[in-house]
């Protein structure tokens, strides 16, 4: 079985968030990146882990430049066995999306594991893009995916509660917590990335048709209005006059 | 031209975030002089069907099948993008929840239509739509440079307006097919009788400061009172003292109500990716140096073992008074 693990490189959680340029883009002085993290931790691993019980093979693929080598590189130290790099920028989710599915199609993946979003946009929406392309099923928010005989067998969260749901190949999900636990590279993993493939390729020629304007911060609290302990009724009447919201 | 609007449902009812996607496309439709028309899929009573013009739907394409009964996003992409053409639909409203966030991306790919995932706001004058990024630590206008647009709507973005008025119901055949459908479900565990955290207007969640499962009655007595949800920070989950579902944070939902109470919850970063977007946060902790009061609009310095149970007798009384 031949599973793709699609890894994005996002501004680590706790990175301060500002915008240059007239606020048109994104400021990344001094901002650390990660793997977001679904995509480390759930859908990757969870591939590998796939892998190791019916055999087959996991190619980590990310759309981006050079600078997002390393993230490849660690991605596989962690288990990946090889990796597809898509020199372009990422324009926007429909454009990544045509540049994933693309790769799939022509190398007969089985199974496309995303994470449920990036931490930087929030988009929830690579993977049902890539299985429209593919003409594949897709089930989001996964948090357990089990394979026996080419029959898929997953939960998937919905509000308030779980479902199990039975799927076939091709198929794409995207993972989130609860599929699989975090696995640190070890220095074995590491020292096997150095020489495992990574083939870099060409966008195809898909436009992007979405953009994104302008960015905004919110607008900052007022601060905290502190109400005693020993007079909670006045809270009460806050959140009933003032907030407006009881 | 038209809008049209996909009615999420379940159980033959339609879920409330439809309501609000009913609402938001009727809004958008006044302003460019057309109708929103909505897309039920699934069995439904005609009543219910009917009553979703009270928010706002001249009429709603209903193919009443039980094939339909439950979700599955490839079948269901086909069946409303053969309803968009039908209507010459120039926007598509989606609510933004689990199952239209299967939908909704699957359409722009079959629609050619750009998608903005997660839209806050009624386009401003420029036709720009706002969406939180950064896991809600700032916003974004997005444009959509094609004809055709789909709106992912995020829950609590708009307050539903309701008449009287009813929407003409007309038998919708979809040309989708049972060999549509990818994905089956066979089973469903939704607590009954639960308010959806991810629907809620008022969010009651507790943290480690409270011990163990067995203080969970309070907190669970207090969103009653409140017609509100409960929720939990990431380590209560963790270890098993509340189920999955209820993690809100970066890694579990992300909720946008109206009131977040946060009781016995320090305020970490991740966890406050899943909650900044609230319109008002109320903090309860004994630590006053807690971060969490940094976040909130509103603090309380105490035991949450002694403030809660007074909370709840204070909105109790003030039930009874209004
Ligand atoms: C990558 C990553 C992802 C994460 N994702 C999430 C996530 O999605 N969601 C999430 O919640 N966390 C997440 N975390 C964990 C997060 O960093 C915090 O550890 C967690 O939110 C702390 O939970 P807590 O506030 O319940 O517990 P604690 O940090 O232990 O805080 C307990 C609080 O209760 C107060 N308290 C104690 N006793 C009382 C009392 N009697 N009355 C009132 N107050 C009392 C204390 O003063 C303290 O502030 C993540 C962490 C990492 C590293
Ligand atoms: N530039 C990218 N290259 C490869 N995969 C990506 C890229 N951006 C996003 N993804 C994948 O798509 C998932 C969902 O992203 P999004 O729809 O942007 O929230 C991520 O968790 C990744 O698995």
């Amino acid at each position: 079985m031949k599973i793709l693990v699609p890894l994005s490189k996002v501004p680590d959680t706790t990175a301060k968030i500002a915008f240059t340029n007239n606020n048109t883009e994104f400021d990344t002085n001094n901002v650390q990146f990660i793997i977001n993290p679904t995509d480390e931790w759930y859908a990757l691993v969870r591939a590998i882990e796939l892998v190791e019980k019916n055999g087959g093979s996991v190619t980590v693929i990310n759309v981006g430049s050079a600078e997002n080598d390393q993230f490849i590189r660690k991605a596989l130290a962690i288990g990946a066995n090889d990796a597809v790099r898509v020199d372009a920028q990422a324009k926007d989710a429909f454009f990544t999306a045509s540049q994933i599915a693309d790769y799939a199609k022509a190398n007969a993946y089985d199974l496309v594991i995303t994470g449920k979003e990036t931490i930087d946009y929030n988009g929830a929406q690579i993977g049902g893009m890539i299985a429209e392309f593919m003409d594949a099923g897709y089930v989001g928010l996964v948090t357990r995916l089990d394979i026996e005989d080419g029959k898929v067998s997953l939960n998937r969260e919905i509000e308030g509660g779980e479902e199990v749901v039975e799927a076939s190949l091709p198929l794409v999900v995207s993972a989130q917590k609860g599929m699989a636990e975090q696995r640190i590279p070890n220095m074995r993993g590491i020292m096997q990335a150095r020489t495992k493939p990574l083939n870099v390729i060409p966008a195809n020629g898909t436009n992007a048709i979405v953009n994104i304007a302008a960015y905004h911060l919110p607008p900052t609290k007022s601060g905290c209005t502190y109400v005693d302990a020993e007079n909670i009724g006045e809270l009460v009447r806050l959140l009933h006059e003032e907030a407006k919201v009881i | 031209m038209s809008i049209l609007v996909y009615i999420d449902q379940s159980n033959g009812a339609a879920k409330k975030a439809s309501l609000e996607a009913s609402f938001y496309g009727k809004t958008i439709a006044a302003a460019k002089g057309t109708e929103a028309i909505g897309v039920y899929l699934g069995e439904a009573s005609e009543d219910i069907v009917r009553s979703l013009g009270n928010y706002g739907l001249s009429k709603v394409l209903h193919a009443n099948d039980s094939m339909f009964n439950d979700f599955d996003s490839k079948a269901f992409t086909k069946a409303v993008a053969a309803a968009a053409e039908q209507v010459n639909a120039s926007d598509i409203v989606v609510p933004f929840n689990q199952n239209g966030k299967q939908l909704g991306p699957r359409l722009s790919v079959k629609l050619n239509a750009g998608y903005v995932p997660g839209a806050s706001s009624l386009p401003n004058d420029n036709g720009q739509l706002s969406k939180a990024v950064f896991s809600g630590k700032s916003y974004a206008d997005y444009t959509v440079a094609t004809d055709k647009a789909i709106i992912g709507l995020s829950a609590n973005s708009i307050q539903a307006e309701k008449t009287d008025h009813e929407a003409a119901v007309e038998a919708f055949s979809s040309g989708v097919s049972a060999e549509d459908f990818a994905t089956k479900i066979l089973k469903k565990e939704v607590l009954e009788g639960e308010i959806p955290l991810t629907e809620a207007e008022r969010v009651v969640s507790a943290g480690r400061g409270l011990k163990g499962p067995e203080n969970w009655g309070m907190i669970e007595d207090l969103a009653k009172a409140l017609t509100a949800a409960t929720a939990c920070s990431r380590p209560v989950s963790d270890i098993g003292w509340r189920p999955h579902h209820e993690h809100v944070g970066q890694t579990g939902v992300t909720v946008k109500p109206n009131l977040y109470i946060a009781v016995g919850i320090s305020g970490a970063i991740q966890h406050l990716a899943g909650v900044n977007q609230s319109k008002v946060m109320v903090v309860i902790n004994n630590d006053p140096e807690a971060p969490f009061f940094k976040a909130a609009d509103y603090g309380i310095v105490g035991d949450a073992f002694e403030v809660i149970p007074k909370l709840l007798e204070e909105v109790n009384a003030f039930k009874q008074a209004n």
